[in-house]
């Protein structure tokens, strides 16, 4: 590996020259998602005037921006989660049905609680955010005991609950709908702090309370050295069961946390279709962020750019006036792409193929 | 002379600056059992790899029966006339043994179907010429190995042949399914097959072998019959000019005297390893011998916590302790560089100063990361002390060659500054000069105060190295020598005489 | 040797193999479900009760059928219920609003089902792309482009279609057999006689147990990693024209979560979710099992419909749990 490429040679034609900034920027982890990213947000601005304007109206900011990073939220917290699950080898696709639980057992306390009463004060809320975030725990022991006490494959241990867990949220709910009349639950969603919506600053502290542990401990070393090589890792003396159990715990308690947004935004709780489908784009989001799908190197920023990208992608179809299946078909799209970018197989076929065109071109 | 069926000659490999092979020949005769003997990192398994499809050689050529051969994948191999027995058995465990001898040749019924009836006969009449008598519908991986590898034998029959290649089939075999499958192999000699024996045990070479290849640092250094290399002499070979190693014992004498500092009484595990009672003290290198599969690393692993001690006790400084981790290992100041460096040792991926620091990580616990500073300083240290070559301290592991990689792992684990090392056959594949170096600073270490227990195969490094040699056999300890006992009273003991 | 073999060995052998082992247990299940249902529920242990199972989940066995060769290959198939669901609007659209033959419209709709599989089995086989990830994307694909074709149901009155989904085998004392149950049926024993007699099939065992020796044996790898996703794919689209009989209508919205079905099937079946082992009639008796669950819960009329997701996700952790088990015994 080149530690440092030398300073281009003014002798060679200008595109070469070009080409070894423009190499090392390619080579910047975050560099793929912020270009699709910022193309994506250019695109948008290009076709729909007006989509990047911002404006500043009854105390808030507001604007498609805004709104995007709004709707994101609870996908960048379940992909947050997510990511450390992939990162030590494992999977995680459960959280759809963690979070409808959660949600469900939110609204369920709330309204227990006297969140329908005259002057229910702040205890309901706390009840709920408690109890949901207690639930989201138990589910991630659940997924963590399964994968490393029985020994199952991680898709297959979190395929149980995915499975169930929606049966489970529906015996909450009674089968019906939660709906909840209690305006300080409905902050957590839809709320304004300084301007910006509530859940911004959700997924900005779980960032910067994530991006500390991996980065000022031992942590993100242990996480790597357990994706690459579990066995090492052990050998050497992380712990890492424990890290890895704690992963699971983690990104169950990260969908419980999107289940309070997600539900606390509609003021109700839907067991049947809240989260529905949400594994999905957490993985497509976190593979784009450039998180290996093979464990051990991961991006944070990563998979918050990842969650980004997704949300701009329905926005910008919504918008288009585009019909909202072809937002799955473009996600399908992305997905492969990624996947085949990463690929050392492909690229290397790309490679090979390019090689043969230049030298026939020659 | 019988007639010559494969002939390799001018065979070389370079993987990236390591060159594995250089100018390599073999030359197999039909009815003959032919060993293939060096040192491990002699380019033996290279020069199979290169006979098998596995990689292709980067010059000379390779004659079978007359024609030119050049096997781009192991199929190809196959198809040649090549078969090739691996210690890990490379058939589909889930298949029945049937299955596994007919798969790729099915017999058909007349109108396309696979005939079952057919296939379980013809795998009969193949094991019965190995005279084994089996079930041929269960599992394979319901058998011993043992058996497995029979199995695998009979395949290579059913395909007709005319080299079989057995590379270290009888590491995981007991004394009695290496008689067995002597027995198969002379059988098949009768018959007329090319057998390539590959193994490190001198005894079973002298007892079944015609004739040996010898290799050393991947070249040839010749082509011997058996009967006339007594085995000081194929030592010589293998080993070549006597490399005079660091220090050795004498100096620790009073260290017998010493309170032991780790001392194992009857610990074992269901089976695993017979109870073994073991005392190491502080500044003595207690060597650990015996064949492969008697039982060395199990022990090694017994004492550092990855696998939990079922019976006997473990005393540290005196006072029992229950290893559950191997975290708690090394918070007691034990080590262990294990043998399997790239599936127990190296994070290929991570740089070595990640690799460095590791273990001394672990131990300080996730919530305290060392400053950056000292990790860089402690990594230039012992890429200084060690001598290992890497372009930087942030370059991948995995870029590293075999010897180094070694050498990080061995760094990782004196960061942790421990109070016993256990090094599991520390110079597996290495070069002369980084063995040199290696076991210098293990004996300057054990010389400073450090309990070592160096694990290894070769007698004569551990008769150069230690001062006490402990020798396994069968999962169980033979007994202990003195350090400077004699080879071949070593060698005696570890062959069970 | 001889050719008899003793009553003892054959059982010591059935219950040495694992395989055999686990479709012993799904069996026994299905009997202790069924005889539960018998002695709590009146009337439950008539025939056409077991035969409805069949009717009301044919699609579900042909798809479970393709999925089981998909797992024993040691990969897995997430898109199977998005390419029933584009089989179904894909059918309806052509028939009732291009007014083709529905026998053509089928058979285009099992070629692109096919294909579209091939070309997931090539990506995951060529550029080794994981196989959760390309089907996941796969169902992304199918469904929005069955929501592209139609995002609302279609109903299906051509009268060969109409006709052939009231048409009813009979079997004697009047109980009978739907067409879609008997292609099922088909389709199962097409696939037990592949799994056991085809090179294809053989090679798909192989390369469950271990990829690099079933290369090594000569077997045709690449060639089947790619086809057990092709026949996936058709097995899906099969599935949705059985399902577009039986609902008489095309949505893009059908066969939802129909994978998870479909893998538990497959599972409680007793095939091993990490390849080389399970068998096809395991599949069968497991898409029966899932089938009773939603029976016994409709005639007890009082537990609600969520109770089938719960039962589902136990039933799918006690099987796993015990192929760990079984698993571990033989290493030992």
């Amino acid at each position: 590996m080149s530690p440092q490429s030398p300073s281009p040679d003014p002798a060679l034609p200008r595109s070469a020259r070009f080409a070894a900034p423009l190499r090392r920027a390619a080579a910047w982890p975050l560099f793929w998602p912020l270009l699709t990213l910022a193309l994506l947000l250019a695109g948008n601005g290009l076709f729909n005037p007006g989509f990047l304007s911002l404006r500043w109206q009854d105390g808030h900011l507001y604007g498609n921006l805004v709104d995007i990073a709004n709707r994101a939220a609870p996908l960048a917290v379940v992909s947050l989660g997510m990511t450390l699950v992939i990162a030590v080898r494992g999977l995680d696709i459960s959280v759809g049905a963690v979070l409808a639980i959660c949600a469900t057992v939110a609204a369920w306390v709330v309204v227990r609680a006297g969140g329908g009463d005259a002057a229910p004060g702040l205890l309901p809320l706390g009840l709920g955010i408690l109890a949901a975030l207690a639930v989201a725990l138990a589910c991630g022991a659940w997924n963590a005991t399964l994968v490393l006490k029985a020994g199952m494959q991680p898709i297959v241990a979190t395929l149980v609950l995915m499975v169930a867990g929606r049966g489970i949220a529906q015996l909450v709910s009674g089968g019906q709908i939660i709906t909840v009349y209690y305006p300080p639950y409905a902050f957590l969603g839809g709320g304004f702090l300084f301007g910006l919506p509530f859940p911004v600053y959700v997924v900005a502290g779980l960032f910067l309370g994530l991006y500390l542990a991996t980065e000022r401990t031992a942590l993100g070393l242990f996480v790597r050295s357990i994706g690459h090589n579990p066995q090492a890792a052990h050998v050497a003396g992380v712990r890492a069961r424990a890290i890895t159990a704690a992963a699971y715990v983690f990104c169950a308690f990260c969908a419980g946390v999107a289940g309070l947004l997600v539900s606390s935004n509609v003021s109700s709780a839907d067991a049947n279709n809240a989260g529905l489908m949400l594994e999905l784009d957490a993985i497509l989001a976190v593979c784009l962020g450039g998180t290996a799908l093979t464990g051990g190197r991961f991006s944070l920023a990563g998979s918050v750019l990842g969650a980004l990208i997704i949300q701009t992608l329905t926005s910008t179809i919504y918008a288009a006036g585009v019909p909202p299946q072809v937002n799955l078909v473009v996600k399908a799209a992305l997905v492969f792409a990624v996947m085949l970018l990463q690929s050392a197989e492909f690229r290397g076929e790309v490679r090979r193929r390019l090689a043969r065109g230049a030298g026939a071109g020659a | 002379m019988p007639a010559l069926v494969l002939e390799a000659q001018g065979l070389g490999k370079r993987y990236g600056a390591t060159v594995a092979l250089d100018d390599a020949g073999l030359r197999l005769r039909a009815g003959e059992v032919h060993a293939l003997m060096g040192q491990n990192g002699a380019g033996k398994s290279t020069l199979i790899k290169l006979l098998t499809g596995v990689e292709r050689s980067d010059g000379g050529r390779i004659v079978l029966d007359g024609r030119d051969i050049a096997p781009a994948t192991p199929l190809e191999a196959q198809r040649e006339g090549i078969s090739t027995v691996y210690q890990e058995v490379n058939l589909c465990p889930n298949l029945s043994v049937a299955e596994n001898i007919c798969a790729g040749r099915y017999p058909r019924r007349r109108w396309g179907g696979i005939d079952w009836t057919r296939a379980r006969a013809e795998a009969r009449t193949l094991l019965r010429e190995l005279n084994l008598d089996i079930d041929v519908d269960l599992p394979l991986a319901s058998y011993p190995v043992a058996v497995q590898q029979m199995v695998a034998i009979a395949r290579a029959l059913g395909v007709s042949a005319k080299v079989l290649i057995l590379d270290e089939p009888t590491s995981s075999l007991d004394e009695g399914e290496v008689r067995e499958l002597f027995r198969v192999m002379r059988r098949l000699r009768e018959r007329g097959m090319a057998i390539l024996f590959v193994t490190h045990f001198l005894d079973q070479v002298y007892a079944i072998c015609d004739r040996i290849t010898v290799l050393r640092n991947g070249r040839n250094v010749g082509e011997f019959a058996a009967a006339e290399l007594p085995p000081p002499a194929l030592v010589a070979a293998m080993v070549g000019r006597e490399v005079e190693l660091a220090g050795a014992h004498g100096a620790a004498a009073a260290a017998g005297d010493a309170p032991a500092l780790v001392e194992a009484e009857g610990i074992g595990a269901r089976g695993k390893l017979h109870p073994v009672d073991l005392r190491l003290h502080a500044g003595e290198v207690l060597g650990l011998g015996g064949l492969l599969g008697s039982g060395r690393t199990e022990l090694a692993r017994l004492l550092f916590g990855l696998d939990r001690i079922e019976v006997g006790r473990l005393r540290i400084d005196g006072a029992d302790v229950d290893l559950r981790h191997p975290a708690d290992a090394v918070r007691r100041g034990l080590a262990l560089c294990p043998e399997e460096r790239k599936t127990e040792g190296i994070v290929a991926e991570l740089s070595v100063r990640e690799n460095v620091v590791l273990a001394l990580q672990a131990r300080t616990g996730w919530r305290r990361c060392l400053p950056r500073a000292r990790q860089e300083s402690l990594a230039r240290h012992f890429v200084e002390l060690l001598g290992i070559k890497t372009a930087d301290i942030e370059t991948p592991v995995g870029a590293l060659s075999g010897g180094n990689q070694q050498k990080v792992v061995l760094a990782r684990w004196l960061a942790t500054e421990p109070r016993l090392l256990v090094l599991d056959e520390p110079t597996r594949g290495i070069d002369i000069a980084a063995k040199q170096e290696i076991m210098g600073e293990v004996v300057k270490l054990a010389r400073g105060g450090m309990a070592v227990l160096f694990i290894s195969a070769e007698i004569d490094e551990l008769t150069r190295l230690c001062d006490r040699i402990a020798v396994m056999r069968e999962r169980r300890k033979a007994g202990e020598l003195p350090g400077d006992a004699d080879g071949a009273r070593v060698l005696a003991m570890i062959a069970g005489h | 040797m001889s050719a008899t073999v003793s009553l003892p060995r054959r059982w010591r052998r059935s219950l040495a193999d694992p395989q055999r082992a686990s479709l012993l247990a799904t069996a026994m299940l299905f009997a202790l479900m069924a005889g539960a249902g018998g002695v709590l529920y009146d009337g439950f242990l008539n025939p056409q009760v077991f035969l409805n199972l069949l009717i009301d989940n044919a699609f579900l066995c042909v798809v479970a059928v393709g999925m089981t060769f998909v797992i024993l290959s040691g990969g897995i198939d997430l898109s199977v219920g998005a390419v029933l669901a584009f089989a179904t609007v894909l059918c309806a659209v052509l028939v009732q609003h291009h007014g083709w033959h529905p026998l053509a419209a089928i058979a285009l709709a099992l070629a692109l089902g096919t294909g579209f599989g091939a070309a997931m089995g090539l990506l995951i086989q060529r550029y080794r792309l994981p196989a959760f990830v390309v089907t996941l994307a796969g169902m992304f694909l199918a469904r929005g482009a069955a929501t592209l074709l139609s995002v609302d149901s279609i109903s299906i009155d051509h009268p060969f279609m109409t006709r052939l989904a009231y048409l009813r085998l009979p079997l004697g004392g009047g109980y009978a057999l739907s067409v879609g149950a008997v292609v099922a049926l088909v389709v199962v024993a097409a696939a037990v006689w592949v799994a056991r007699s085809t090179r294809f099939g053989r090679a798909v065992y192989a390369i469950g147990g271990n990829r690099a020796s079933a290369a090594l044996m000569g077997l045709p790898v690449a060639a089947t990693e790619v086809a057990v996703y092709a026949l996936s794919g058709f097995c899906a689209a099969l599935g949705g024209v059985l399902c577009a009989l039986y609902m008489l209508s095309g949505y893009s919205l059908h066969g939802s979560a129909l994978e998870l079905d479909a893998i538990a099937a497959v599972v409680v079946g007793g095939t091993l979710l990490a390849g080389g082992s399970g068998h096809v009639l395991g599949t069968l008796l497991g898409v029966l099992i899932l089938g009773l669950i939603q029976t016994l819960i409709a005639f007890d009329g009082s537990l609600s419909s969520w109770w089938t997701k719960i039962a589902i996700g136990a039933l799918l952790l006690v099987f796993c749990l015990l192929q760990r088990v079984l698993a571990s015994r033989r290493r030992r």
